[in-house]
């Protein structure tokens, strides 16, 4: 047999990257040679971002000072978006090439997105909160229609024919009167150095001319995804890199007490680490470095624990900030008395982990003072700061790029295994490659933070709601908002849906932070309101809206069930839950059976509907809302996370459990056409009535009211059992 | 204590990967996960769990799916390994692959190549699976996207496109 036959051993899949990636952004504009640049400033996405950064404290350097997007038109006609954004699964790989060509009249095979490296993109907040589209969105499509109006400047001066007279189509210019007397972008484009710098909002084409936007595209980085030739962080490989595993605390306070690192720098090839804050192994192989990491001597005090995940909610609620009101009006104490029904409910929402397939991943390395590290990050301008500030270089010396990433759902946001990756390459002078395992990945995960909804509210004679008395704490007020027309009413947000020094560990944002607690607990108080008055779930809402979106959103959803009016408990197992999240209306209507001898819950059908004013690519929304009704039923019904103190308990999948095949239901997904609104967000909306429309199914299956997130099979028993 | 960190008990493991004959010099109980993406570069299969929950790092051995992540590679010698790499044939994607991609059945996609691969096994074995079979066979397999839905319509495509049995 040859040798050649071999496989060759190690680093098949150096990638050097060097050529394409310059110092800076600003040397990047001059170096990009020939062809159309356009850069835009849009105040507005400015201030809107201004107005979220403010709500994620500590994160990202600032605002931009130079320019939100833009892209670059190549002497081959090519175009080239430039996003801060990056690729988890949420589609805008797809979606937002498609604005651009649509822009652009361009097909959207000519357009490419370079996106998340902090050297060649525009300053970006991070990918959370759906607001690529929303808001970022809009800066590209300006890019894009100035892009195209200096190419119809440069058309009408090549062609010799009056700019009235062209028409840009499948990327080359034309004269109306003359087809045949036409220029490609490439050949516009080519010779040229033309930069722009545009601040405000040019003309954009009228959507009822929109051919691109608004077409199903299957993803793009479908085939890269189905071949494994997708690589996200853990697959980058750099000669003479090593794999680090670090030293973990068994809880949040833990006090490290002695350490031996003796054993393990016996291994064969093993280096360690020891620093005030890091103790790593760190081998040429992952699997011999965690090996070797179990040879460490290490003993830990670990404080008695104050909390658990039963005794939390009393916790949280003996320390709960106070009050701050958010929306009020009317009269609560007359609302009060002109209620029939009044219904009291303590609402409780556990921890809940991210859990992304990808651990937290990352592969640093530091060449000639500056260090370029590829992370699993929805933030890389984030990680860029942080990794900066770890190491002591100015930012520019830190570049991040994003390779895919393998699902982040709010828990990327932060970047803790980059630091640690870009220290080590720091200490040990080669490429350190960090990659969380599962365990870690719960350790550290920023939990949703378990949070209590207390509601009291009544219902009047006529079945209208007479008042609504809402206090939230502890996950903030996305979603609080109450859009049933009450006449007397208050809504109150005790503590923020961020950190606060009041929980055991980390949290932060969860796919629609916020929105998944307290729509859970508007929905199922509105049900139980109906279920008092003796009315239909659906018509009691109806009755109780008077915004037209949200009752088309409903009634689209409960003709796409086929809802057939009954008041509850109806023992169909039909469930309702209307919310809106990220300016996106959405309702949904589920059938669940409920096994009363083991608790078990099985959804049987969902069906949803939204508006999310213009869709760009329908396919991947209604990708986002399969993939929110799948994941929703995860916190819905089994996700919680357990912990005794600051030592969280669950490591693995094993006491975890996400959703999976066998719980899939039958979807129906509806969008509604409204093209003349803005695009709305798209990942998160229909996630959030997960909680309310299995609890109302349930409840409608058996007459038993679940309060308590997740709806496990023991609590379901239990409830059924005090029946 | 571990005979991995024992040291210089390396063995030579013959066998074949993605159809090419493949030696290694390597300790045997090393995991197959790790000595597939870092010793040979193959980073298809993933690390999603470490415990054989998850089915991230799934490949085919002997035309079987198995968890790489908890397989010795000592036990693969003189076996036959495909990764997600070695599943297009002269340049023609697998008809689960091309079923993957025309129902849209990814997201964020870093567990399609074990889902893949997964799904590839069960039509070796079940070349007409029905729709139940499909989901049954696929549940150790995770997704946190939650494309899941859409895989089963693309196995069930998958195996009517293969009518005749598997492809391999």
């Amino acid at each position: 047999m040859n040798t050649n036959d071999y496989l060759a051993l190690n680093f098949k899949d150096i990638k050097d990257y060097s050529d394409l990636y310059p110092q800076s952004r600003r040397d990047f504009l001059k170096r990009l040679g020939g062809g159309i640049i356009v850069c835009v400033v849009m105040r507005g996405v400015v201030a809107a971002q201004a107005q979220e950064t403010r709500r994620f404290r500590g994160f990202g350097r600032g605002l931009p000072s130079d320019f939100n997007a833009f892209l670059r038109i190549s002497e081959d006609g090519r175009v080239t978006g430039y996003t801060g954004k990056i690729e988890m699964g949420q589609g805008p790989i797809t979606s937002l090439p498609q604005m651009l060509a649509e822009e652009l009249n361009t097909p959207l095979e000519t357009v490419d997105i370079v996106m998340g490296d902090t050297d060649l993109c525009p300053w970006d907040m991070g990918t959370f909160g759906s607001m690529t589209t929303r808001m970022f969105g809009p800066a590209l499509q300006a890019a894009a229609a100035e892009a195209k109006a200096v190419l119809l400047e440069l058309a009408a001066e090549s062609l010799k024919v009056p700019p009235a007279r062209l028409v840009a189509k499948d990327g080359a210019i034309f004269d109306k009167d003359n087809p045949d007397h036409r220029v490609s972008y490439g050949q516009l484009t080519r010779g040229k150095k033309i930069e722009r710098h545009i601040e405000g909002k040019p003309t954009l084409k009228d959507p009822s001319q929109f051919t691109t936007v608004g077409k199903p595209e299957l993803h793009r980085d479908g085939r890269a995804k189905v071949t494994g030739t997708a690589h996200y962080a853990g697959d980058i490989r750099l000669p003479g890199m090593l794999y680090a595993k670090i030293l973990r605390p068994p809880a949040h306070d833990a006090k490290l007490k002695s350490v031996d690192t003796g054993p393990a720098k016996k291994v064969p090839g093993v280096q360690v680490v020891q620093t005030d804050s890091l103790i790593a192994v760190l081998h040429e192989f992952p699997d011999v470095a965690e090996e070797a990491l179990t040879k460490i001597k290490v003993e830990f005090d670990v404080p008695e624990a104050k909390v658990d995940d039963k005794t939390i909610f009393d916790y949280l609620l003996s320390v709960a900030p106070p009050a701050n009101v958010l929306a009020s009006d009317g009269d609560l104490e007359a609302g009060r008395k002109l209620a029939v029904k009044t219904i009291e409910t303590t609402y409780l929402d556990p921890y809940v982990a991210h859990a992304a397939m990808e651990t937290h991943t990352a592969l640093a390395q530091i060449e000639d003072g500056k260090a370029t590290v590829w992370a699993s990050t929805q933030n890389p301008f984030g990680a860029q700061g942080e990794i900066a500030r770890a190491l002591g270089f100015p930012a520019e010396k830190v570049r991040v790029i994003t390779p895919f990433v393998g699902g982040g759902f709010g828990g990327k946001t932060y970047n803790q295994q980059a630091v640690e990756a870009a220290q080590l390459a720091k200490i040990v002078g080669r490429p350190v490659q960090v990659m969380w395992s599962r365990e870690e990945e719960f350790f550290y995960d920023t939990f949703q933070p378990a949070a209590i909804v207390k509601i009291s509210s009544g219902v009047d004679a006529s079945g209208k709601m007479a008042f609504w008395d809402y206090d939230v704490y502890y996950a903030g007020d996305r979603g609080s908002q109450q859009f049933y027309t009450v006449p007397n009413h208050r809504t109150s947000i005790h503590g923020r849906g961020w950190q606060g020094p009041e929980h055991p560990f980390h949290t932060g944002a969860w796919r629609a932070p916020g929105n998944n607690t307290n729509t859970f607990a508007r929905e199922s108080q509105m049900d139980q309101m109906a279920a008092a008055a003796g009315i239909d779930p659906v018509a009691f809402r109806l009755n109780n809206l008077n915004d037209d979106r949200m009752i088309r959103v409903l009634k689209t959803a409960a003709e796409t069930f086929g809802w057939s009016p009954a008041k509850a408990p109806s023992r169909r197992g039909y469930g309702v839950a209307c919310g809106i999240d990220a300016g996106t209306y959405v309702a949904a209507i589920a059938e669940v059976a409920v096994d009363a001898r083991t608790g078990a819950v099985q959804v049987k059908r969902v069906a949803c509907a939204q508006n999310m004013g213009l869709v760009i690519n329908p396919e991947g929304a209604k990708i986002q809302m399969e993939g929110c009704i799948t994941m929703g039923m995860g916190y819905a019904l089994t996700e919680e996370v357990h912990f005794k103190g600051r030592k969280v308990l669950d490591t693995n999948f094993d006491t975890y459990e996400i959703p999976r095949y066998t719980w899939v239901p039958k979807m129906d997904t509806v969008i509604l056409d409204a093209r003349n609104h803005p695009p709305q967000g798209g990942g998160e909306p229909a996630i959030v009535l997960m909680g309310a429309v299995i609890a109302n199914a349930i409840h409608d299956a058996t007459g038993v009211r679940l309060c308590q997130l997740p709806m496990t099979p023991e609590r379901v028993k239990a409830a059924l059992q005090k029946v | 204590m571990s005979v991995l960190l024992e040291a210089e008990m390396t063995d030579t493991i013959s066998f074949k990967l993605n159809g090419k004959p493949t030696r290694l010099n390597v300790d045997g109980n090393r995991l197959l996960l790790w000595v597939l993406r870092t010793d040979l570069g193959l980073t298809g299969p993933k690390f999603g769990c470490g415990q054989g929950h998850c089915g991230c790092c799934t490949v085919l051995v002997n035309n079987v799916a198995w968890r790489s992540c908890l397989m010795a590679v000592s036990s693969v010698k003189d076996k036959e390994v495909v990764t997600i790499e070695g599943l297009e044939q002269n340049g023609n994607l697998h008809p689960v692959q091309k079923a993957f991609m025309a129902h849209d059945a990814l997201q964020c996609g870093f567990c399609i190549p074990g889902q893949v691969m997964n799904a590839v096994s069960l039509l070796n074995k079940n070349p007409h699976p029905t729709r139940e079979q499909i989901v049954q066979g696929m549940n150790n397999n995770f997704c946190r996207c939650g494309a899941h839905t859409r895989i089963i319509d693309a196995v069930q495509a998958a195996a009517a496109e293969m009518k005749g049995g598997p492809a391999t």
